[in-house]
């Protein structure tokens, strides 16, 4: 039974929480508006809202200065690349641990969490000389591995936490019948498991695009994502309100359409599975 | 029933992950600790030998460190209150029948999803410069005179941008927990006549608890190890180095290995304090 409001209560929560969340989002948006204006009318005072000169200038200008493109393809190819190595690699463990579970599951699963814990600026070093002992400084294969690993507790606990709720007697059932450790995995887990897989692959991919420790301590010109490209406009002399907008939006536009699908899966993932 | 064949199949399928996890967390945690025994700086004649404790002894005291302690404690401390009472405010008044529940719910969470170097950069330069930014020019306004936030007021600043970015995160782990509260315990109290702050003190906030201690937790873990934010706002100036930054700089600016990863130890044993009590509220919650 739904509790029942009055609707005088009702257009006040309303009012409220659009005021909030608008409140919430507007440095967003005002980013998003100041893409489209000349850098004049960026920086006027009073501040122009909506009633300005809309132009698509400052897109074009950031594309053909900085070479947007690549820093985008950079940030695909390091973000998709990690999560989808950090899948293949987590599905086999995160299977075991959820349908053949021994005493010291638990364990590793708490151990493995506990490697997300370690600070990153305390390895900060070691990495840096290991990568350029590997000649793998500046490059998207090593960014790739070092984010896939930073990646891989959440990987695991996600997948672990859907794989959890599969009934494990549809599995016997296909091992009654007869069917490989193989095929058990690729033609009954894997269809039951694939929103768990794709919500897991959706976070991941976000929390990796993110990253702003590694991307800017390991990479320089060639392998620098988007997190790096905008931070290279923090310099004073680069400075243009217009333009660092249409950057930023650029910047943030996949990630905040890909976000919104997946909110529900954040608190759990995020979470660990402690908060469902 | 598990045979003794899933068995070490199941044990080979955990290997790749276990080893590779292993080797990251072993690998480099033991070259931090050797270093942080050294005199090693690369640019000065590179490995000087042992150290003993000497890097432990001298990180703590030189002067840079009770400041950076103290910007540490302020920012993280700044943004759990900041977020948590605003995130049960707001949990509480997402979780109210409205008109477009699902659009406010995504505008709230959308700063989460904003990477941290364009949400320090927005608010730097678009919100906060004394003389472009929106601040200002609301400062202006209302004939006051504007404020040169990074500078003068950097820890409250980026406790802002920090509080907005980690907002929807407290809010949305809140408003899960009460959307999972029994409905009905709340009815009954209701019809018994309790006030709605009583309702709020006894009912809703015993059932967050929980809720909130894993936010705690969880955003004292990330908002131990923010970089982005101040590498992008301050750099470290104006007593807003924190714990990490200090370490990044000894480490990579100037490049003194061994006093950094001293630091560097210091910052993992700090992060396993905490990391023990949340492991133990997952743990708990894996049993059930």
């Amino acid at each position: 039974m739904a509790r029942s409001v009055t609707t005088r209560r009702k257009i006040i929560n309303t009012a409220l929480a659009w005021s909030i969340g608008l409140l919430i989002f507007f440095p967003i948006l005002w980013t998003i508006l100041t893409s489209f204006k000349t850098e004049a009318t960026a920086i006027a005072n009073p501040p122009q809202f909506f009633f300005f000169d809309w132009t698509l200038e400052n897109y074009a200008v950031v594309q053909e200065r900085s070479n947007y493109a690549r820093f985008l393809w950079n940030s695909i190819i390091i973000a998709g690349g990690s999560t989808i190595l950090g899948i293949i690699i987590a599905i086999p463990a995160a299977w075991s641990m959820a349908f053949v579970p021994s005493k010291r599951t638990k364990d590793i699963l708490l151990w493995m969490l506990s490697t997300k814990m370690l600070p990153a600026v305390g390895v900060l070093y070691p990495l840096y000389l290991i990568f350029i002992e590997l000649g793998l400084l500046d490059t998207r294969i090593g960014l790739t591995i070092v984010l896939m690993l930073v990646n891989l507790p959440i990987i695991v606990w996600m997948l672990y936490t859907y794989f959890r709720e599969i009934p494990g007697e549809i599995l016997e059932a296909a091992r009654m019948d007869g069917a490989s450790l193989r095929s058990e995995i690729l033609y009954v887990l894997t269809p039951m498991a694939v929103p768990g897989i794709a919500s897991t692959l959706l976070l991941n991919f976000i929390l990796a695009w993110n990253e702003a420790f590694w991307t800017l301590n390991l990479t320089a010109a060639k392998a620098a994502p988007l997190t790096a490209f905008i931070a290279s406009y923090s310099s004073p002399e680069g400075l243009f309100y217009a333009k660092l907008s249409a950057a930023s939006t650029m910047a943030i536009a996949p990630i905040l359409i890909l976000g919104w699908f997946s909110q529900k899966q954040l608190v759990r993932g995020l979470t660990f599975g402690a908060v469902k | 029933m598990a045979t003794q064949h899933s068995r070490s199949a199941a044990r080979l399928m955990m290997a790749p992950a276990v080893i590779l996890l292993l080797g990251w967390m072993l690998v480099p945690l033991t070259m931090t600790l050797y270093f942080s025994f050294k005199k090693y700086l690369p640019l000065r004649g590179g490995d000087l030998g042992w150290a003993g404790f000497d890097n432990y002894v001298r990180f703590v005291t030189s002067s840079a460190f009770w400041p950076s302690v103290q910007a540490t404690l302020v920012i993280v401390g700044g943004v759990l209150l900041i977020t948590v009472a605003l995130g049960i405010v707001l949990a509480l008044l997402l979780d109210q029948p409205m008109w477009g529940q699902g659009v406010v719910r995504i505008l709230v969470i959308a700063p989460f999803f904003v990477m941290p170097t364009v949400s320090a950069l927005v608010w730097k330069n678009m919100f906060m410069d004394p003389v472009n930014g929106l601040f200002a020019h609301l400062w202006a306004f209302f004939g006051a005179q504007p404020i040169e936030w990074l500078s003068q007021a950097s820890l409250a600043s980026i406790i802002l941008i920090v509080s907005w970015q980690w907002l929807p995160f407290a809010t949305l782990i809140l408003l899960t927990a009460i959307q999972s509260l029994d409905s009905e315990q709340l009815e009954a109290s209701e019809m018994d006549g309790a006030p709605p702050l009583s309702r709020f003190m006894w009912i809703i906030l015993p059932h967050l608890a929980r809720a909130i201690t894993i936010v705690v937790l969880i955003q004292t873990i990330f908002l131990l190890s923010i970089f982005a934010e101040i590498f992008v706002t301050t750099g470290g100036a104006f007593g807003s180095r924190t714990l990490t930054y200090l370490i990044y700089q000894r480490v990579l600016e100037s490049l003194n290995v061994g006093l950094g990863s001293a630091g560097g130890i210091y910052a993992v044993i700090l992060a396993n304090i905490i990391a023990i009590f949340l492991m133990r509220i997952v743990g708990k919650n894996l049993d059930a």
